[in-house]
């Protein structure tokens, strides 16, 4: 069975249990303990990820880091119907590798804003929240054209990619960070969609779909 | 400095949590804020804890010489955690008697920044009818929504609040439990901004966990809450208990956070709790008769 080496507040780790709860792949989680025990600067866990990084996964002896770089491993491996990763086509895979560069983007920007709120680490807090403002811009613009093509996604075609899960757990998390998304209105829209994905589950800071679908 | 108008005598002159002993690395300065004053701290090769005054040469993690710190602030190792008084203390800080049996386990689950006041913070901690809702299948699942009628009294010395018989339904109450119970909670609130649970043990039924809040408040409204796990669990390893307060905090922290106004207003008048939340009242009362002013918005005269 596939290993998640896994902290629970952590968005990086959640979007591997997101995907894998969605296609219905069972995992066994192994709890590190990131905070307060900086359990992923210790030996036995560099020796894993030398980088010190979470997530990990560790599936039949097979390893690999970068939260990225896993749900395109799960994915193709685990999606026999090839739509959330979309090898099939060059352009929709062109997509979807842009938006996970973004995904890695937003992780630097709102996400260390989280960590500097939250967890106290020595980040430029306002150099965060600024860069994460630029890229909610941008993704907000992008989500609102796309929508009025008729495109739920982030990238083109009629169905989520990982590239979605890529994006979704630190857009969502961003008020803990003192990022509003109050500005971002097909932000907003998008973040419902993700959560009525058929297999969507929670992470402490992020709630389930309000009632009923909404319309605009 | 802090500002004139947000000096509080009274909270000035008590003690304050700063951070778990064990989690500093020693010789190192740490930065850290209390009640909007920018202070340093860190200990010494023999776990001696000091606080002082934040300077432009102390930096973050870089070696300080303790021996050499012209002005230090008051110092107590408590429970695990470095406390500091920014005034001068007018009282002990609270015994909590459980700690110091030996076959408790007592760990940090952790120390978490939060944007709301020390006294909104306090109070979702005192709150049993969120559980269902915010701590959905772990402390509360419907339709088990009813808090039941319990007791609450203040000291006849004013000095801490006693909330007993407060019973509740929880699918799974720690990270001991095997299934669901109804358990029984007493709460104590000896601090404006420490309080201190007991829950029946899921191992022994004669003893409680406990768990205790100790509020930093960084500034009004901006907190790090630390949290106390003194738990009779013999066989989970420190990783997942502490995984599971901390699941629990992640659940409450953007329900603090959506709190509005930030400050927790003390006139009755104000806002009424939806249900009829007894601990709620009093300790709002008790803060007013107190006559603290940091972090709410105080009566109206
Ligand atoms: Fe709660």
């Amino acid at each position: 069975m596939i290993k998640l080496y896994d902290y629970e507040l952590s968005g990086n780790c959640f979007k591997l249990r997101l995907l894998m709860a969605i296609l219905g792949v069972k995992y066994e989680p192994v709890a590190v303990d990131f905070y307060p025990g900086l359990e992923h600067k210790s030996p036995w866990f560099l020796q894993l990820n030398p980088l010190g990084q979470l997530p990990v996964i560790d599936d039949d002896g097979y390893i690999l880091r970068d939260a990225q770089a896993i749900l395109i491993y799960l994915a193709s491996k685990y999606d026999p119907s090839a739509k959330w990763y979309p090898t099939g086509s060059p352009n929709l895979l062109g997509e979807v590798c842009q938006w996970m560069a973004f995904a890695d983007a937003i992780t630097s920007t709102a996400s260390a804003a989280r960590l500097h709120d939250g967890l106290f680490y020595d980040f430029d807090i306002e150099a965060c929240r600024t860069g994460a403002h630029r890229l909610f811009r941008i993704l907000d613009e992008h989500l609102w054209f796309g929508e009025d093509q008729g495109n739920d996604w982030l990238c083109s075609g009629s169905h989520p990619t990982v590239a979605d899960l890529a994006c979704f757990p630190y857009v969502v998390l961003s008020e803990e960070g003192g990022i509003s998304r109050q500005d971002y209105p097909a932000i907003r829209r998008w973040t419902d969609r993700v959560k009525r994905i058929p297999g969507f589950r929670v992470m402490p800071g992020i709630f389930p779909a309000g009632p009923g679908p909404k319309t605009t | 400095m802090q500002n004139q108008n947000e000096k509080d005598p009274i909270i000035e002159n008590l003690w304050h949590a700063l951070g778990a002993l064990k989690e500093i690395d020693a010789g190192q300065v740490n930065k850290t804020q209390l009640l909007g004053q920018p202070l340093c701290y860190g200990k010494d090769a023999n776990d001696v804890a000091f606080v002082w005054p934040a300077s432009e040469r102390h930096k973050t993690h870089t070696p300080v010489n303790f021996e050499a710190l012209n002005r230090c602030l008051p110092v107590q190792v408590r429970y695990g955690y470095v406390w500091t008084c920014l005034g001068t203390p007018s009282e002990e800080i609270f015994d909590i008697p459980e700690y110091v049996e030996p076959d408790r386990r007592n760990l940090n689950a952790a120390s978490m920044g939060v944007h709301v006041s020390a006294p909104r913070a306090i109070e979702n901690f005192l709150d049993m009818g969120h559980f269902p809702y915010v701590h959905t299948d772990i402390l509360g699942v419907e339709p088990h929504t009813e808090v039941k009628d319990y007791d609450v009294t203040v000291s006849a010395d004013a000095c801490e609040i006693l909330a007993t018989r407060c019973l509740f339904y929880q699918p799974m109450a720690s990270q001991a439990s095997a299934g669901g119970a109804d358990v029984e909670y007493v709460y104590r609130v000896p601090h404006p901004y420490c309080s201190i649970l007991y829950k029946s043990s899921p191992l022994d039924a004669a003893r409680q966990d406990v768990i205790c809040i100790f509020i930093q408040p960084l500034d009004q409204e901006h907190i790090r809450a630390h949290m106390l796990l003194s738990v009779l669990d013999v066989d989970n390893p420190d990783i997942s208990i502490r995984a599971f307060q901390q699941t629990i905090f992640g659940q409450d922290k953007p329900i603090l956070e959506n709190q509005f106004p930030k400050r927790l207003p003390l006139d009755p008048r104000v806002e009424t709790p939806i249900r009829a939340d007894k601990s709620a009242i009093t300790y709002r009362r008790w803060l007013r008769q107190k006559g603290i002013t940091y972090g709410v918005i105080p009566a109206a005269a």
